[in-house]
This record gives C-alpha cells, structure tokens and sequence, in this order.
C-alpha cells in the first residue's frame, strides 16, 4: 500500500475511533448516574432532554466555562502536563483494540475495525496502562497539597501492586492462544460459541475472577476508590484541579473502565464473535454481517461496564490495608497457581 | 522512514540524557530518564525486538522509574544548589572523559566478529526469542534470575524487624 492511502485511511480511523470514545465515555458517565439512582431508590438525571439523555453535553459545557484555577504554590509545569498524560494514556490504549470483524477488508488489504493490528496487542496495553500511573503520581505530587499527594501515593501503590496480578491473570489465555495478537486470541475462541470462550470452555474463571478484581483496582474504581476516599481525603489526587483539567481526570478514569472492558471481552468473552456460534446462520447482507459482530462486541463490553456501575453501587469501599494485603497475599498466588494449572493442561493435552 | 524514526528518536534519547545531566530538580531528572528509556524503546522496536520493546516500556519506565518518583516524592527532595563545582574536575575530568570514549570507541569499532544490526520491518516473534532464551542463553538466564533471587532476600532481611524491635501487638 502506497504512504498516501494508508495515512489518510489511518487518519480517518483515529479520528472516528476517537469521538466514538469520547462519546461512550460521556455516555458511561450518563449510564453510572442513572443506575447508581435506580439502585438507590431514585431517578438520576431526568431533566435535560428526554430521559435526561442530553445531561453529559450540559455537563461538558459547564466544565468548560468554568473558570480554571491554578494554586499559587504548585510546580507549574508537571501540574499542567499530568491530567494530559492520564486522559491520554487512557485513550491511546484503545488503538491496538479491534473491535469488529477481520474478514470485512476495504480497498488495499484495509482493516476498517481497529486502527492498528499490533504483534503484541496485549503487552502494548499493559504497557500504556504502566505509563498512565505517572499522570496520577505527579498529579499528587505537583499540587503541593498533603491530601492530594496521599491520594497520589495510595492510588500509585495500588496500580502497581495490581498490575502484577493483572498481567499474570492474563497468561493463562495468551497459554491457550499462543499468541499475544488480540485478534489471534479472539479467533482461538470463536469456534463454538460461547462454550468455547476462555471464561468457560477455556477454565479460565479463575483467571477472570482475579482480572475483574484487578481491573476494579486498577481503575480506581469502587470497592477499590481508596484513593478518592472522600471522608478521609476529600478528592484524593484531583483535589487541587478545576474546570477541564479536572474533567481531563473524570474522562481518563471513564476510558480506562472502557478499556479494561474491551480487554476483558476480548481475552475471556470472545470478543466479536457470536455467544451462539454457527447455531444461528449468518445472514447474506453484507452490512448486516459487518455491523453483528460490532453489537456483539459493543453488548459484551456494556454489560462489563454495567457490572461495575453495580459493584460500585453495592459494595462498600474496603480499608487500604485490606486491599494491599488481598492483592500480594491472595490474588498473586492464586494468578500463579493459574498459570502452573492451565499450563499442565495444555502440557498434558 | 526507519532512518528518520531513528535520528528522531535517538535525538530525543540524547535529549534526555543530557536534560537528566542538566536540571536541578531530581522529579525532573527522574522524567527525563523516563523520555530516555521510551526512546531505547522505540529504537528496539527499529530493529525488529517488538517483545524487548514493550517490555522495556513496562519494566523500566513503567515499574522501576515509578520506585524512582515515588522515593523522590516521598523524601520530598528539594532543588539541588547549582555549585561551580572545583578546577580540577574541570581540567581533569573532560579530558579523562574525552580520553576514556575514544579508548571504548576504538576498541569496540576494532573489534572482529560484531555484526552490525541492520534497521528492518521484520518481527523477532515472542516464540523465537524465547526459544533463544531457554537454549541458547539458558545458564545466563538462570544465574540472572539467581541474583534477583539474592536481591529480594537481602531487602526482606533488611526489612525484617530485629528480635527487640517487635512490637506486642505482632
């Protein structure tokens, strides 16, 4: 393919894969607000539009006319350049995602769904996640506020303590595919359906137990939040910021979620293809057959995140020692009994 | 393509090093040498080592350059005081440094039997690598793993309270 082509191609994929995102995150937010009030008795956001469905662009307007309030004894530069580098971490990791069927090609041997299908998907994600840490850290940090900088610390020492468990849940599926290409992973678990993907077929719930709980931390997400524990640290390393900045932070945390789902639903849940396998016949429309496996794609990751809007609506937030001695003391271990278990099997077959 | 990739990249490493050399506030070293690790990524994954890139991103500037910050943070170690440093560093130390470099420089440029690693699209997979890994580098590999070994025992000696340092509640 000539230079050309495949920039603009590329360009126009980065930009739709981009609003997409964007748009999801805002919706994100709208579905947690609504849910959170059902579980709780009452409506959410019902004013703005029909079903308050207009609230997330009211929202973003108001942060961006508010007025954005720099303290006079930060360290100016690494104040204004972490909420850059969380909110894009977040959105970065979504690049190497592909979220619909490969077999749909344009002009040129061209993938329209995923921007770039990368050797080694996988560890490109962890990688980004590993970097999105300092955008919380030096956040902390740079506010020269004693409630931001333990927000900071806790939340830095949970995403690393996590991220081991995280990274190690997931070897257990890169065994079984024999690679570490998303698509290839997906493909090694489309066969019969969803008995067939890695969190049944596969005896990977163990693995899945151990991602959920790690994802949870890693987001900073509830029974996880400690870092933004209100009662003991008001907002936790976002204190000090207001306006976009502080949205830049809400945004990244949002994206994260999403991305930990996409993850999720391509290692365990079979990623595009049908819960049904070939029990149903694939229909001849060729748009038809391009859209399915996006609704799939797009159902399994909504119901990942519905899942985490109602942890966080039920579960009570634990104690930080709790949380650092459930991760190195039960579910490390665990994630390496794992790997030990599905590799005799795969040795044994 | 790959060339320019190269001189942008090994530009933005030179960069850092020299910006780590340069800034007075250790946070701000810190990030530099995160700037210099990311680079030597890039220029991994120039040379087709995809596997040694990423992880080169989620081991050094992911985990070990955050225990950097985290002490830099903790201590709250504030800004360096900008000295003129002695004459005779300034006499000696350039001169032994210049003079140092072109020995290296000579000795490795003489040396028979290095090839030279040509920038390329292709891909070392995960399967090769590892292959090479446990065969071929397998005592290397295992003696490593050794002396990290060693390395967490003495942290966790070192961190052990004493007999007369525990507390009754233990």
């Amino acid at each position: 393919m000539t230079i050309l082509p495949f920039f603009l191609w590329s360009l126009l994929k980065v930009i739709v894969v981009t609003v997409v995102m964007l748009m999801s995150v805002a919706y994100t937010v709208l579905l947690e607000r609504k849910l959170v009030g059902r579980i709780q008795n009452r409506w959410g956001p019902s004013r703005v539009g029909p079903f308050g469905l207009l609230q997330p662009l009211v929202d973003g307007a108001k942060l961006f006319l508010k007025e954005d309030l720099v303290p006079t004894a930060v360290y100016r530069p690494l104040y204004l350049i972490s909420p850059v580098i969380a909110l894009g971490c977040a959105l970065i990791s979504i690049a190497v995602v592909p979220f619909g069927s490969p077999s749909v090609i344009g002009p040129g041997g061209f993938h329209f769904f995923e921007i770039s299908d990368v050797n080694i998907g996988l560890l490109v994600i962890l990688g980004i996640t590993s970097i999105g840490v300092y955008g919380i850290a030096l956040s902390g940090w740079s506010s020269n506020n004693k409630y931001s900088l333990l927000g900071s610390l806790r939340s830095s020492a949970q995403l690393i303590s996590y991220e081991l468990a995280l990274g190690l849940s997931l070897v257990g599926v890169v065994l079984r595919a024999g690679s570490l290409n998303l698509r290839e992973i997906v493909e090694s678990q489309g066969a019969r359906g969803i008995l067939s993907w890695n969190l049944f077929g596969g005896f990977q719930f163990v693995a899945f137990f151990i991602y959920l709980m790690a994802a949870y931390a890693e987001t900073n997400r509830s029974p996880f939040d400690l870092p933004e524990a209100e009662s003991e640290l008001t907002a936790g390393y976002h204190t000090e910021y207001s306006s976009m900045k502080f949205a830049m932070f809400f945004m990244a945390e949002y994206g994260n979620m999403i991305t930990v789902g996409c993850v999720a639903t391509l290692l365990f849940l079979g990623g595009w293809t049908s819960p049904f396998g070939n029990l149903i016949p694939l229909p001849q429309n060729i748009v038809v057959l391009a859209l399915l496996p996006i609704f799939w794609f797009v159902l399994k990751v909504f119901s990942f995140l519905f899942l985490y809007v109602w942890v966080r609506g039920t579960l009570p937030r634990f104690r930080y020692d709790q949380l650092m001695n459930f991760g190195w003391c039960y579910l490390m271990p665990l994630a390496i009994l794992n790997i030990v278990a599905t590799s005799l099997w795969l040795a044994y077959k | 393509m790959h060339l320019i990739l190269f001189i942008v990249f090994a530009g933005f490493c030179l960069a850092g090093a020299v910006n780590l050399l340069i800034q007075t506030h250790p946070i701000n070293s810190a990030l530099s040498l995160i700037v210099v690790m990311t680079s030597i990524a890039v220029l991994y994954l120039l040379l087709g080592a995809e596997f040694l890139a990423v992880a080169q991103v989620i081991v050094y500037a992911g985990a070990i350059m955050v225990l950097f910050t985290f002490v830099v943070m903790l201590l709250n170690a504030g800004r360096e005081e900008r000295t003129l440093g002695s004459r005779a560093a300034i006499v000696v130390g350039f001169p032994a440094v210049v003079a140092l470099l072109a020995v290296a420089a000579t000795v490795i440029l003489h040396t028979q039997g290095l090839g030279t690693a040509a920038m390329r699209d292709g891909i070392t997979s995960t399967q090769e690598l590892s292959t090479v890994l446990f065969t071929k580098l397998l005592l290397p590999f295992e003696v490593t793993s050794v002396l990290i070994l060693i390395a967490i025992l003495g942290a966790v000696a070192l961190a052990r309270p004493g007999d007369g340092e525990r507390t009754p509640g233990e």
